[in-house]
């Protein structure tokens, strides 16, 4: 049998991005012993990617900004079905983890007056994002990477993690392997949190790189946690859609809130038309208004003209976009056009300055001078695994989530720059959760041996099969799958044909092959994240099927109206003996005072 | 748009380890506006799964896919197959700088060790946390390094002449220069520099600028000011004298 | 010398078979390191000529600036060319010029001779950290005797647009003008200059510092083009040189516009 490393800490994190950082350093400083796996280098996690901002009500720009409003744009972009503790602690300490940052060397953009500066974001009321040009992301990720490494958090690099282990019902461990040589690593530890990010790499048209395999939520599923909301998967609008190889590549948000319009081949800035009723009052009536909005905004001067209707939200976009495209009204390589080059490119320069450059090196497209073309792409996931608000703990105990790998926050739909806010919000949580459940644990958990050799064996076997699959092919079709059935827009048929098929591959994906040496083998890699793939999209396409209406980010053609009656409950999915089983719980209720906050309706333009 | 072309390309490409390996070649098809990391997936997809790589956003942010084309340190994600000629074989090596793992991915490790020598922020205990941004103009440009440690790997003093025991190198110049310039940083790493980093076995040959992906003026902005500072404090004594007699202190002047 | 590691372990670059030969690059980037010491070397001799040759630096007004100021004037009996009292500040100050450094190190002495190029392999490489290349680190020095050179070269210019009582123009005080506008450019473009104008600040805000940090934009935007600066003053001084030197034997070669 193969030989295996092993090391102990009182808390592991897995995944080392905003949240897993966050939550790491939160668990070192209360005096526990920390563990952090990344799957990449140090630095390199998915949160470099994030461009816009990280929403916090400072109330820097915008004076009228408060926790409430916050917490209410997110509830509203969620369509209520947040977890409202979530969303009430999210907005109520993002402000102090933002001003964490800084005082840890983060060096965000500043107004005038000496302050965080902030911008306007779809579906946020006021100014709220905090923001470093567009790289707001590397940002934080390198703050506390810098502020981690200091605090003497062990950082095992480029390690995956494919189980994890319990003593009865509670976490004692996880199991992995290292990229480099393949070798086997044990981790014996009280507590675990996962931070492991999204699942993006189910869909062909995606803004996520090859990490994003839905390990946490595999892992957890695995382990016996619940999954919730899964069914809303989050199309970003505008991704890029030209030359092939970077198509789904993000394209800021932050280039609507500078002011960036889009506009079809005929030329018409067709947002006004998709703006939903409820939400239409918040919007510039005409173009007029929109240009006065934009004005303003680029002077740094008050308004008291309405956002441009390309700040709509995420869900309300990309479906628009999606629409204009279908009925033939796109640009030459199947998306819209998004333009910010009317406005002085200096300043486009300075406020965008990667967008520039992504446009420039990857596409030849200078967007100072002319538009860019724009599609939806998958972006994010806002199901994960079901929480307690306060502790970030799963339902198993010493099992924590926190990140895009958790459920609730968002609801059916996530706002831009909430993200952010929540990797450091809930990832100090689950930390100090973490670190508090170590502190009260009795007792040792141990990992049964047995366990451990299955593990190793899950591993050995793609190397043993003589007739199997190429895995890159078992993922080609998985993407193919996804993409056709379980998209944008769903309806019943396509849907159950989309879980048929996930059984046919479930059972590819059990033959997939792995050949060579286990040194740096992306072949062997896949095979086991492919296990995790299909976990993923299969409870996305079964949560999709069950939610017989369309919310947010869920669309369904054959049930286009949002019901009442659905709101009051979350999609979950647990693993089971018979498969994956699926069912309705009710949503946490919210109470009453903070119900009086729906109740008002202030004009949003004081 | 010249989208329907069908030609295909060469590369050769570096497989093995450090100590036993070859190039071997492979012929793939070019799409427009494909990049030499495309060309490197499609190996993997088509030919060979084994083929390591390391990358992961495919869009110049997170500085992973570091590796030499046609012997020029760069982005493999950002080096565009459309820049060689048709007939022209593409080579495609890891960077030389830090030992060979497999194929195209390299040890870096080391990158990680010196940074933990580098003292963090460290602001007063009652700093006023108002600033302007022209203050942080110079940080934030040092705060676009994505590490992807071409410049680490272009320096002549780590690659050539592999002082990497006692030479920190352009990127942790260019974070030690994010630190002295920020406004409320109260630290001072001048010595550290000086002695332990040796910025002094730099000889500004400019290297680390020419390759750096995000374009940061690596020489001009962080290590020359990183240099002079240094000459303020050790090299220039009667300078020293003067400032100390009119009273012109740089900790004074941090505010 | 015994110096403490940065880290515990210390990896070496990689060699045969993933590297072989000095370099993998198929550009020319041996051509900008050969066209730089061509031009050097050519200005080393023409300059070092030019000292030596202790004649046709002046005529009427007008004075070479390999020759200013007019040591003459003050040691008449100088036994030897007063260009060689004036030139090495000059050289000085380029010679430890940050962009200078960068062009003669590649060029010259090939550490290295391209990026990514290898032609040698130094165990124990200490570039600027050790006697005498750590004398780079006075280049502010030379800076501070570079600046009344070039008030004096501004000098000299004006000076030969009035003489004899009148006002004169000639082709000649043009080249002159264009000269010292390119070495002033290059002079206060200086990296020095911007570490002392305020580039050893970190608050660029607080009040006492504003007028700092107004000189170092200034000064940074020279910066941003230091190289063309060095190039295009390098040259206009041999080009000034060579023109005096000519029109000492013709004086109308320098074209009296009035």
């Amino acid at each position: 049998m193969s030989q295996y490393e092993i090391k102990e800490h009182d808390v592991l994190v897995i995944g080392a991005g905003g949240a897993g950082l966050r939550a790491a350093i939160e668990a070192s400083s209360l005096g526990v012993n920390v563990g952090l796996v990344c799957k990449s280098l140090l630095g390199k996690a998915h949160t470099v990617m994030a461009e816009g901002g990280v929403a916090a009500a400072l109330a820097n720009v915008d004076a009228q900004d408060g926790w409430q409003t916050h917490f209410r744009d997110t509830m509203n972009g969620g369509k209520m079905l947040n977890n409202w503790r979530m969303a009430q602690l999210h907005a109520q300490e993002a402000p102090e983890r933002v001003k964490e940052l800084e005082r840890w060397g983060a060096v965000f953009d500043r107004t005038k007056d000496g302050k965080i500066l902030q911008r306007a974001f779809g579906g946020h009321t006021w100014k709220r994002l905090c923001h470093v040009g567009d790289r707001t992301g590397l940002e934080m990720i390198r703050t506390l990477q810098d502020r981690g490494v200091h605090q003497g958090i062990e950082v095992y690099m480029e390690c995956t993690i494919t189980k994890l282990f319990k003593d009865g019902d509670r976490i004692c461990g996880a199991f992995g392997y290292y990229r480099e040589d393949g070798r086997y690593i044990l981790f014996k530890a009280k507590a675990i949190v996962l931070a492991t990010g999204g699942v993006g790499k189910s869909f062909t048209v995606t803004s996520n790189s090859w990490e994003y395999t839905g390990d946490g939520h595999a892992l957890a599923y695995d382990t016996g946690a619940d999954l919730i909301d899964m069914e809303f998967v989050q199309f970003h609008p505008t991704g890029m859609v030209w030359p092939p190889g970077v198509r789904g590549i993000l394209v800021t948000e932050g280039v609507r809130g500078e002011g960036g319009i889009l506009r079809n081949s005929l030329g018409e800035r067709f947002m006004f038309k998709y703006l939903p009723e409820a939400t239409k009052n918040d919007y510039a009536a005409n173009e007029e208004e929109a240009i006065k909005w934009t004005n303003a905004a680029v002077a740094g001067e008050k308004t008291d003209a309405r956002r441009p209707p390309e700040l709509s939200t995420r869900d309300n976009v990309a479906r628009a976009i999606y629409t204009e495209v279908k009925e033939g009204r796109g640009s030459p390589h199947g998306g819209v056009f998004l333009d910010i080059s009317y406005q002085d490119s200096e300043r486009v320069k300075k406020k965008l300055p990667s967008m520039y450059h992504q446009f420039k090196d990857l596409a030849d497209v200078d967007i100072t001078a002319g538009p860019m073309e724009v599609g939806p792409t998958m972006h994010y996931i806002m199901g994960g695994v079901r929480v307690e608000a306060d502790t970030c703990m799963t339902r198993v105990p010493g099992l924590f989530a926190a990140g895009e790998c958790s459920g609730g926050m968002h609801g059916a739909n996530r706002l831009g720059g909430n993200s952010l806010s929540d990797l450091i919000v809930f990832g100090q949580r689950a930390g100090a959760g973490a670190a508090s459940y170590v502190k009260n644990l009795t007792g040792h958990p141990e990992i049964d041996k047995g366990q451990i050799e299955e593990a190793i064996e899950e591993m050995e076997a793609p190397f043993k099969r003589s007739e199997g699959v190429n895995p890159y092919d078992v993922a080609k079709e998985l993407n193919k799958v996804m993409s056709t059935y379980v998209g944008i827009f769903r309806e019943e048929g396509d849907l159950k044909t989309g879980v048929a098929k996930l059984e046919e591959l479930k059972e590819m994906a059990k033959k997939a092959k792995a050949t060579g040496s286990k040194s740096y083998n992306p072949g062997w890699h896949l095979c086991r994240d492919l296990h995790n793939m299909m976990i993923c999209s299969e409870a996305i396409a079964r949560s999709a099927l069950s939610r017989k209406e369309s919310r947010g980010a869920h669309s369904r053609l054959d049930y286009p109206n949002t019901e009442a009656e659905w709101s009051t409950c979350n999609t979950a999915v647990e693993r089971s003996e018979g498969g994956m089983k699926l069912e309705h719980t009710p949503l946490p209720e919210m109470p009453s005072e903070l119900k009086e906050l729906f109740k008002k309706k202030e004009p949003s333009h004081a | 748009m010249p989208e329907a072309s069908t030609r295909t390309a060469t590369l050769k490409v570096y497989r093995g380890d450090r100590e036993k390996g070859e190039f071997k070649t492979y012929k793939v098809p070019v799409e427009a506006g494909m990049v030499v990391l495309d060309a490197i997936h499609y190996i993997q997809q088509n030919f060979d799964p084994e083929l390591a790589v390391r990358w992961n956003c495919k869009a110049a942010k997170c500085g992973s896919c570091s590796g030499e084309v046609n012997g020029m340190p760069s982005l493999m994600c950002k080096t565009r197959m459309d820049k060689f000629r048709p007939d022209e074989e593409i080579m495609v090596q890891p960077i030389k700088t830090f030992p060979i793992i497999k194929d195209l991915v390299t040890d870096v490790s080391w990158n990680y060790e010196v940074n933990k020598r580098i003292t963090p922020f460290t602001p007063a205990e009652d700093a006023n946390w108002t600033f302007y941004q022209e203050d942080i103009d110079r940080v934030q440009e040092f705060r676009k390094c994505i590490e992807c440690f071409l410049c680490q790997n272009v320096c002549h003093v780590l690659r050539d002449h592999d002082r990497k025991d006692t030479f920190m190198g352009p990127r942790f110049m260019v974070r030690t220069a994010g630190l002295e310039m920020h406004p409320l940083d109260e630290a001072d790493r001048l010595k550290f520099l000086k002695e332990e980093g040796h910025i002094g076995y730099c000889n500004i040959t400019k290297c680390c600028t020419e390759v750096c992906p995000e374009d940061i003026h690596i020489t001009d902005n962080a290590i020359i000011p990183l240099k002079e500072r240094v000459v303020d404090e050790f090299y220039d004594p009667i300078g020293k004298f003067i400032r100390g007699v009119l009273g012109v202190d740089k900790k004074k002047a941090k505010k | 010398m015994t110096q403490s590691k940065l880290t515990e372990k210390v990896p070496t670059s990689n060699s045969e078979p993933a590297y072989s030969g000095a370099t993998a690059r198929t550009d020319n980037w041996w051509v900008e390191p050969l066209l730089v010491a061509i031009v050097f070397t050519a200005f080393g001799i023409y300059a070092t000529y030019r000292a030596f040759e202790n004649q046709y630096y002046e005529f009427g007004p007008y004075l070479s600036p390999f020759y200013s100021p007019n040591m003459k004037e003050f040691f008449p009996d100088l036994p030897f060319s007063a260009a060689l009292l004036i030139l090495p500040f000059p050289l000085a100050f380029r010679a430890t010029c940050y962009y200078y450094r960068k062009a003669y190190y590649r060029s010259y002495f090939a550490h290295p001779p391209g990026c990514a190029v290898t032609w040698f392999k130094r165990k124990g490489y200490t570039g600027e950290f050790d006697f005498p290349f750590n004398l780079q680190n006075l280049h502010r020095y030379a800076f501070y005797f570079a600046v009344p050179i070039v008030l004096i070269l501004w000098y000299d210019a004006l000076k030969t647009l009035w003489y004899d009582g009148g006002l004169h123009l000639s082709v000649l005080t043009l080249v002159m003008l264009a000269n010292c506008a390119l070495l002033s450019g290059y002079t206060f473009g200086c990296h020095a200059c911007r570490h002392l104008v305020g580039g050893h600040l970190d608050s660029f805000s607080c009040p006492e510092n504003k007028h700092s940090y107004k000189k170092w934009q200034r000064v940074t935007a020279l910066n941003e083009k230091h190289q063309e600066w060095a190039w295009t003053s390098l040259i206009s001084v041999a080009i000034t040189d060579i023109y005096i030197r000519m029109a000492c034997t013709n004086p109308s070669l320098a074209f009296q516009l009035f």
